[in-house]
């Protein structure tokens, strides 16, 4: 297959040549990460922009290794002190992007759909790190990739995602990337915080609405617990963190109804105490370091195919 | 599965073995931008210490000289090797860069729109050097 998108936006029209595509890709680039010169040349002389209108360390921080790790040049533009804060419209501040010259420009945006505005006026390319409640899909392909190196072909895997997925991007782009990999998919969380839509069976194909998290744990083959976010609580979506935690929170007890040693994996920051113990935290199951450490080559793994796209090139 | 069958033959006849691996150069192409496309990377195996050693690149056509500048870039990020030599099966000659083979099989002249394949029976079920003339091709 020859890699011919300019952009990651979604995953969620990608065909499953392109989802596998990446993840050969990043297992080439996790071998590059073990080497003892942590550095490969094919991003030499380009410029990432890394332009994060949303609060976000980890991410950030993992594209901005990916690239250096590809020899590119990053460039930092975050909201909080920036031109963002000041007023400036999310239109002048991509001809800025424009004039500074970034070939890629990895943006995270807290409006769904920013980062298809901002692809269709700059010759740069354009990679979601995330935006509004929409998609997340960087998250989504580590996720499968680690999952991989967990369980194998996800033919006939089923995982359950728990928690906020209404509000959830990850959630989103977790579906669009395990569903083509064959994955079905049991979503489980209080009613308040799941798509209206999903939880009156019409949940997206492969996927189901399982509101007793303890049955849709039994036998599982890996879970995924999203991050609550504390505002939902006062957003009267929620009665109380501590009830949460009772009938949602990921336990010893709970994590044990799955299929012997199933993974448990959390896409940070995580709230231990609230959607997740800390002993599951940091468990036998735990996934949650080898999902860090995969997203930096996943990232690196865009970023090189984006590398050789023509319009790049042109620019 | 050049240098497989050379390991194979220094342990038949040296009774010693060579730690042997494998290098994926396409990240240290030099046409990355060029060509219009990102080539699948696979993953390089390399799992012994280059540092002090004397490493043999093992290639079957010796051409531009342009994938062994990028296999050398490549294994320098490994460590430092006390020599890189390199042995190929055919040198077609035609050299961009100022790169030879300490170890030759054959010299075959060629032109430089020529086509040379290489078969082996691990791959194709034969062992064999094809040298394919093409036409220039006028623009």
């Amino acid at each position: 297959m020859r890699w011919s998108r300019r952009h990651v936006l979604d995953t969620d029209d990608w065909s499953t040549e392109e989802i596998e595509a990446v993840l050969d890709t990043t297992g080439a680039m996790i071998e590059v990460l073990s080497r003892p010169v942590r550095r490969a040349p094919p991003l030499r002389g380009r410029t990432v922009v890394l332009f994060f209108a949303e609060a976000s360390t980890r991410t950030r921080v993992s594209f901005e290794l990916a690239a250096r790790t590809l020899s590119a040049d990053v460039v930092n533009i975050s909201a909080s002190g920036s031109s963002v804060e000041k007023g400036e419209s999310l239109f002048d501040t991509v001809r800025t992007l424009q004039a500074l010259g970034g070939d890629i420009v990895v943006m995270r945006h807290s409006s769904s759909g920013a980062p298809y505005f901002v692809s269709e006026r700059t010759d740069a390319a354009v990679i979601n790190a995330g935006d509004g409640w929409h998609a997340h899909p960087t998250q989504g392909l580590l996720d499968a990739y680690t999952l991989r190196g967990a369980l194998g072909d996800l033919a006939k895997k089923r995982i359950v995602i728990v928690g906020d997925v209404v509000h959830s991007r990850v959630a989103r782009s977790d579906i669009n990337t395990l569903v083509p990999l064959g994955a079905t998919i049991t979503l489980s969380g209080p009613p308040t915080l799941m798509p209206s839509a999903w939880r009156c069976g019409q949940a997206p194909a492969g996927t189901t609405y399982e509101p007793d998290l303890d049955r849709a744990l039994e036998g599982a083959d890996a879970v995924i617990a999203l991050r609550l976010q504390k505002e939902r609580q006062e957003g009267g979506l929620l009665p109380s963190l501590r009830e949460y935690t009772r009938v949602w929170g990921l336990s010893e007890a709970r994590v044990a109804r799955m299929r012997p040693g199933a993974p448990v994996m959390h896409p940070g920051p995580m709230n231990e105490g609230v959607e997740i113990d800390a002993s599951v935290a940091h468990g036998a199951r735990s996934l949650v370091e080898r999902q860090v450490t995969n997203g930096v080559a996943v990232r690196m793994a865009l970023l090189y195919l984006l590398v050789g796209t023509p319009n790049l090139e042109a620019s | 599965m050049l240098a497989v069958r050379l390991r194979d033959a220094i342990r038949a006849n040296e009774n010693a073995t060579v730690p042997l691996g494998s290098l994926d150069i396409t990240l240290y192409r030099d046409d990355l931008t060029r060509i219009g496309y990102a080539p699948i990377v696979r993953e390089s195996a390399l799992d012994f210490s280059v540092d002090d050693k004397v490493v043999v690149l093992v290639d079957d056509v010796l051409f531009t000289g342009r994938t062994i500048r990028a296999a050398m870039d490549a294994l320098v990020d490994y460590g430092r090797p006390r020599a890189i030599r390199l042995a190929v099966l055919v040198d077609r000659g035609h050299r961009e860069l100022p790169i030879r083979a300490d170890f030759v099989g054959k010299n075959v002249p060629t032109k430089p729109t020529d086509d040379v394949r290489v078969h082996l029976t691990e791959v194709d079920g034969r062992d064999e050097v094809e040298l394919i003339a093409r036409e220039r091709v006028s623009a």
